[in-house]
């Protein structure tokens, strides 16, 4: 193993271990006011009237009005308000906040407020939408003769459903004014100038007025990405209008209910076959975005730039769009867009090998990608993709080719076994042009005279270890042991804006900023002396540029690698599937950090297990979400999946820090197919599922079919 | 009404509170235990874990009335034992700690496995660890290390 990669103990493992580590809520309380949301009881209604009972002295009613600035919260487009404007749009939307010194007296006051309301007939089945937020489309070969020169031509559908981040500590974000008449932000959070860009908008300030710190932040995927942005306007504008600190925590159902989480989707394929290969395919995604905007397009880009998946296909039409419905808005969460598409590719490629009579396996492997073919959008896989050898190694580790046809045999019985292997992609940074255009990535090492090195950036510490890793890079270069080198979590009043904590890009690309910035340092360090370096972002000369009008071009400069495989045995009676073991193999590039990596395609791969297999969450006929709680949603447990095995396939990146690649979220990006491929495989006869998460429910109701 | 007495990380308290108060929240607001973490407030996640008498009990489940002559002890507690000291070193040598919110639960369920059962299998430690949520290792790295703390810490639990 290469010496970046060796292991170290993690720099925050002593804090958190030990449970000194303080958490936005975990800050004293004093002088603190409590900060709670009157929510929207309605999916779709015009607001006529809020009736306020009599505020006790201390205690504030805070809403729109109290917008110093604008009452949008800056995250792509404008439409998200910081409090509900003339209209509610979902349920839960917050209207107001009521703030004070005492807990339950603001509940009782928030109970007390009567909101008049004229109710509209909400939008809620996708479907029926018809409000369409964002509208892309690609294509590249000669779809029309594909299809008619075809020997055979495939159509399913394909629908995936939420997923809820369930990070393990809740939204919660504090703010305080400051005696200079600034305002400090601080809370639980992946991207601090996100949040400063959106509070300062909403007070309508300039940037100097306000700073924002990121606490320690107990997990993100995603779900601390754009929320805070509003969270932080939300406690902001209370803050300003009390001018005393609010701090304002979720609890859990308040979380799970009305927070960002995975789009659910509804993907439609059309495949041309023709002498047992895929000629074409024609694609349609739909992704539900909720009521607003929020990050949707951007998931939806990534979203139909997967579509087809890690596989040569000559001919492709991709149509996605965005549609709005009266429900919590969809956001970011771990994959982005591109595990709804995947699954969808993954299981039409089953399908039509089931129907061809050809092995899956077999199948999949005759149509992959390789170095110097086309991407999906014209672009090009300008590196080695070595996706063979690692099929070879979950072979290797789990038997999958021999139990796959074995397993294909019609069996009887109530325990039946299957296996399903996903293959799939993630490419690293920001979609298209986002890196080069809109980040444009900024850090700084600042050297102190007795030696010791900060790394001055924007990115967070979420638990995926980068107050560690970046130090490796940075010491690395600079021979220095690691307790000289150290990152602390970002306040904007300090850091350059490196960019979010977003896309797997932080060690890729901010990683490679730091070590460039090192090596800098390094060529001008002089003992005893304060010195500070910059370095700024370059886009790889290699890129075929991106353009979004066009949807063409290189999406992304190169692509971690992901292989599944999953084994289960169903039990037919009761539908329940027990996971036998789950096997990965990821190319992450070099991992800098061994047991980081390992770390992370652990509990990605968990996670996504989670998504196909038991985390349902849906909205019933008046738009409310009903599985808001840890009995209603389940995650993965210890005794759920005992048997998961990660390896790592190293192909180095040359533009990545020593050849690291994006890491975070490939595990989890292609486990639905490799798990519904199992439990479809186990029920057999002819069974074609179409739709995650497949839970034990979805089973029984195919065992009922098969018994009639 | 009577202050409730119970012993916190070894220490006579009284608390004039409610009896009806969650152990959670007095822990946190009015003993400034925050290494206690609440996760759900429901019994489901186990962030909130803590040892009363030796056993493993989720506090915002527990009324401070039930409190009453009961030891508490907290991670504020127990970071100062031996005992501590071989878990910290088998997690930081595995990396198991990522986010760090379940951390403090979690390491005391391993406390409470361990006290039962010195030498667990992979199975038992899962059980063990069971009621106690982590949505970022996927679990193998924590198991790891209670197993590696196990073999390590022979003698102490």
């Amino acid at each position: 193993m290469e010496k970046i990669s060796q292991s170290v103990v993690k720099k925050d493992h002593e804090p958190k271990m030990s449970g000194h580590s303080v958490y936005v809520g975990d800050y004293s309380g004093d002088g603190v006011l409590f900060g709670k949301m009157l929510r929207s009881k309605l999916a779709r209604a015009k607001l006529l009237r809020v009736e306020l009972p009599s505020l006790p002295e201390g205690y504030y009613y805070v809403d729109k009005n109290d917008v110093t600035g604008d009452n949008n919260v800056n995250i792509v487009l404008d439409d998200t308000p910081v409090y509900a404007r003339d209209t509610v749009e979902y349920i839960g939307e917050p209207i107001g906040m009521v703030v004070g010194p005492d807990e339950k007296v603001v509940d009782r006051l928030l109970a007390e407020i009567k909101v008049s309301y004229e109710e509209l007939e909400p939008v809620l089945d996708l479907r029926k939408a018809d409000t369409v937020f964002f509208d892309y489309e690609y294509q590249k070969g000669v779809l029309k003769q594909a299809f008619a020169e075809a020997d055979q031509v495939y159509q399913e559908e394909f629908m995936t459903g939420y997923q809820d981040q369930t990070y393990l500590e809740p939204q919660g974000m504090m703010a305080e004014p400051e005696e200079n008449g600034h305002m400090y932000v601080h809370g639980s959070m992946q991207c601090a100038y996100y949040v400063h860009g959106a509070v300062m908008r909403a007070l309508g300030c300039g940037p100097g007025e306000v700073h924002i710190l990121q606490d320690v932040t107990g997990g993100g995927f995603g779900g601390k990405e754009a929320f805070p942005s509003i969270l932080g306007c939300q406690v902001a504008v209370a803050a300003k209008k009390a001018n005393a600190p609010v701090r304002c925590i979720f609890n859990r159902r308040e979380d799970l209910e009305f927070t960002s989480k995975r789009h659910p989707s509804l993907c439609t394929y059309r495949v041309a076959v023709k002498n047992g290969r895929v000629t074409a395919m024609d694609i349609d995604v739909k992704f539900n975005a909720g009521a607003y905007t929020t990050l949707t397009p951007v998931v939806l880009q990534r979203g139909i730039i997967c579509a087809s998946g890690v596989y040569n296909i000559e001919n492709l039409h991709v149509h996605g769009c965005a549609l709005k419905t009266n429900t919590t808005p969809s956001g970011a969460y771990r994959g982005f867009g591109a595990p709804q598409t995947f699954f969808a590719v993954e299981m039409m490629m089953n399908h039509i090998a089931q129907d061809q009579g050809v092995d899956s396996l077999q199948f999949k492997e005759a149509h992959l990608v390789k170095q110097g073919d086309a991407t999906s959008t014209s672009g090009k896989y300008h590196f080695p993709v070595p996706l063979p050898a690692m099929i070879d190694e979950i072979d290797q580790a789990c038997d999958l080719r021999r139990k796959h046809l074995e397993y294909q045999k019609p069996q009887t019985g109530r325990y039946r076994k299957g296996i399903g292997m996903s293959v799939w992609f993630h490419g690293a940074g920001f979609t298209g042009s986002g890196e080069r255009d809109h980040i444009k990535a900024v850090c700084k090492l600042h050297k102190y005279p007795d030696g010791t090195v900060e790394i001055l950036a924007s990115n967070g510490e979420i638990g995926q270890g980068l107050r560690t890793t970046f130090p490796k890079i940075v010491a690395y270069e600079l021979n220095l042991p690691l307790e000289k080198v150290y990152y602390d979590h970002p306040d904007t009043a300090r850091v350059p804006d490196s960019g979010p904590t977003v896309a797997s890009r932080s060690l890729m690309i901010v990683g490679e900023l730091l070590r460039r910035a090192a090596i800098k340092l390094r060529t001008q360090w002089r003992d005893g002396e304060d010195q500070i370096v910059e370095e700024h972002f370059r886009e790889p000369d290699f890129m075929i540029p991106f353009y979004l009008d066009k949807f063409q071009g290189d999406a992304y400069p190169t692509y971690a690698w992901g292989v599944g495989a999953i084994e289960v045995e169903v039990d037919t009676y009761t539908g329940t599937s027990k996971i036998l073991g789950a096997y990965g193999s990821f190319d992450v590039g070099t991992p800098i950090d061994y047991n980081i990596v390992i770390g992370q395609m652990e509990g990605g791969y968990l996670q996504g297990i989670g998504y196909a297999s038991i985390e349902h969450m849906d909205y019933d006929s008046k738009g409310r979400i009903r599985n808001n709680s840890f009995s209603d949603y389940l995650i993965p447990t210890t005794k759920d999946v005992p048997n998961l095995k990660c390896m790592l396939h190293v192909e180095k990146y040359p533009e990545g820090p020593y050849g690291a690649k994006g890491a975070g979220e490939l595990p989890l990006v292609g486990v639905p197919g490799a798990y519904v491929e199992a439990v479809e495989q186990a029920i057999g006869h002819g069974a074609k599922l179409n739709h995650a998460p497949f839970t034990a429910e979805d089973t029984l109701r195919v065992m009922m079919k098969e018994a009639e | 009404m009577d202050a409730i007495r119970f012993f916190l990380n070894g220490k006579e308290e009284s608390y004039e509170g409610s009896a009806s108060d969650r152990l959670l929240d007095v822990l946190r607001d009015t003993y400034r235990t925050t290494s206690v973490k609440c996760g759900c407030k429901e019994g489901e996640c186990g962030a909130c874990s803590v040892l009363m008498d030796g056993v493993l009990v989720n506090s915002c489940c527990v009324a401070m009335g039930a409190a009453e002559g009961a030891s508490i002890v907290t991670m504020e507690g127990f970071r100062d034992t031996k005992r501590y000291a071989v878990l910290d070193q088998a997690f930081a040598e595995v990396s198991a700690v990522q986010c760090g919110f379940c951390i403090p639960g979690m390491v005391l369920a391993a406390e409470a496995l361990l006290g039962q059962n010195a030498h667990p299998t992979e199975e038992e430690i899962r059980e063990g660890l069971s009621g106690n949520l982590c949505r970022c290792t996927g679990y193998n790295a924590i198991v790891n290390a209670v197993s590696i703390a196990a073999k390590e810490g022979n003698g102490l639990w």
